[in-house]
């Protein structure tokens, strides 16, 4: 596949959108998790049921949960369009460097110089691992 | 941090490695899916591999969840990244397979990567103001994690020193 053809701008766009909706996601599902607040404490002092009931129950869990089913189907049309040698380490590098800007800007996280190394380490380390 | 989290952060990533590689283990048996003949994703749900990667998978997000609760989202991700190492590893000593010298540069780089964030805090969200919600009726659970704990103690001791 050659690196400015149709199929590649395709390829991109999708593997690009997988990794959008997978941040939505992550961002998501990390802040209804922390409106639910720690969930070992929950269970032990309030029981399984309301673990569930305030998980599921919350609005940001279900929109999460939808964002990763986008990320899901797009990954399916990036990997019909591309190779999945290229698409897999792709989206999955460009989620994690994506994940540590959106955790500072969205879920005020200190970001520091740690784990932006550690984001870029990992990206690195994935993109390798799967190519 | 306490055993039962590590224990959470293992089950992130073993949870994730083997549910992939149970699933991919599976549909290479099915062959391909295609949205025009359903039955063949209803044969593809029915293997066996399937069907128990799909269960370790749900585990999966079970933990990821019960970690997300505690945890920042920059302190899980490397952690559950730690999965691919195992996968690599399984492969290598298991299943005896060959596994490239990038392979090895990146399973190094992932190792290198998680080292640096576990070396930190595992939830920071409180320092930029953001108070961190209370559950009612439930004041006062600290458990030594608490957000800035460890920070706020360093930079004390500092000044003192």
């Amino acid at each position: 596949m050659t690196l400015f053809s149709t199929a590649s701008v395709y390829t991109w766009a999708a593997v690009l959108a997988v990794a959008v909706a997978s941040v939505v996601g992550d961002v998501l599902l990390s802040r209804a998790m922390k409106q639910v607040g720690d969930v070992n404490d929950l269970w032990r002092h309030r029981g399984v049921r309301t673990v569930m009931s305030q998980t599921l129950g919350n609005p940001n869990f279900f929109a999460g949960v939808t964002a990763m089913a986008l990320a899901f189907f797009s990954l399916l049309f990036a990997l019909s369009w591309g190779d999945v040698s290229l698409v897999g380490p792709a989206a999955a590098s460009l989620t994690f460097i994506g994940n540590a800007f959106a955790a500072k800007i969205f879920l005020h996280e200190k970001v520091d110089r740690r784990r932006w190394i550690a984001a870029v380490l990992v990206a690195a380390g994935v993109a390798l691992l799967a190519g | 941090m306490s055993f039962r989290k590590y224990l959470v952060l293992i089950g992130v990533a073993v949870f994730a490695a083997s549910g992939d590689s149970m699933l991919s283990q599976g549909m290479k048996q099915t062959g391909n899916v295609s949205l025009q003949h359903l039955s063949t994703l209803i044969a593809a749900v029915l293997n066996p591999w399937v069907a128990i990667g799909i269960l370790l998978l749900l585990a999966f997000f079970a933990a990821y969840m019960n970690a997300l609760s505690w945890a920042d989202l920059t302190y899980v991700l490397p952690a559950s990244s730690l999965g691919y190492v195992l996968l690599a590893l399984i492969a290598r000593f298991a299943l005896h397979e060959h596994v490239s010298v990038s392979r090895w540069a990146g399973i190094a780089l992932i190792s290198g990567g998680v080292g640096f964030v576990a070396g930190g805090p595992a939830f920071t969200a409180v320092e930029q103001g953001e108070a961190r919600p209370a559950i009612s009726g439930l004041g006062g659970l600290h458990d030594g994690t608490k957000p800035g704990h460890d920070e706020g103690r360093a930079a004390s001791s500092g000044a003192e020193s």
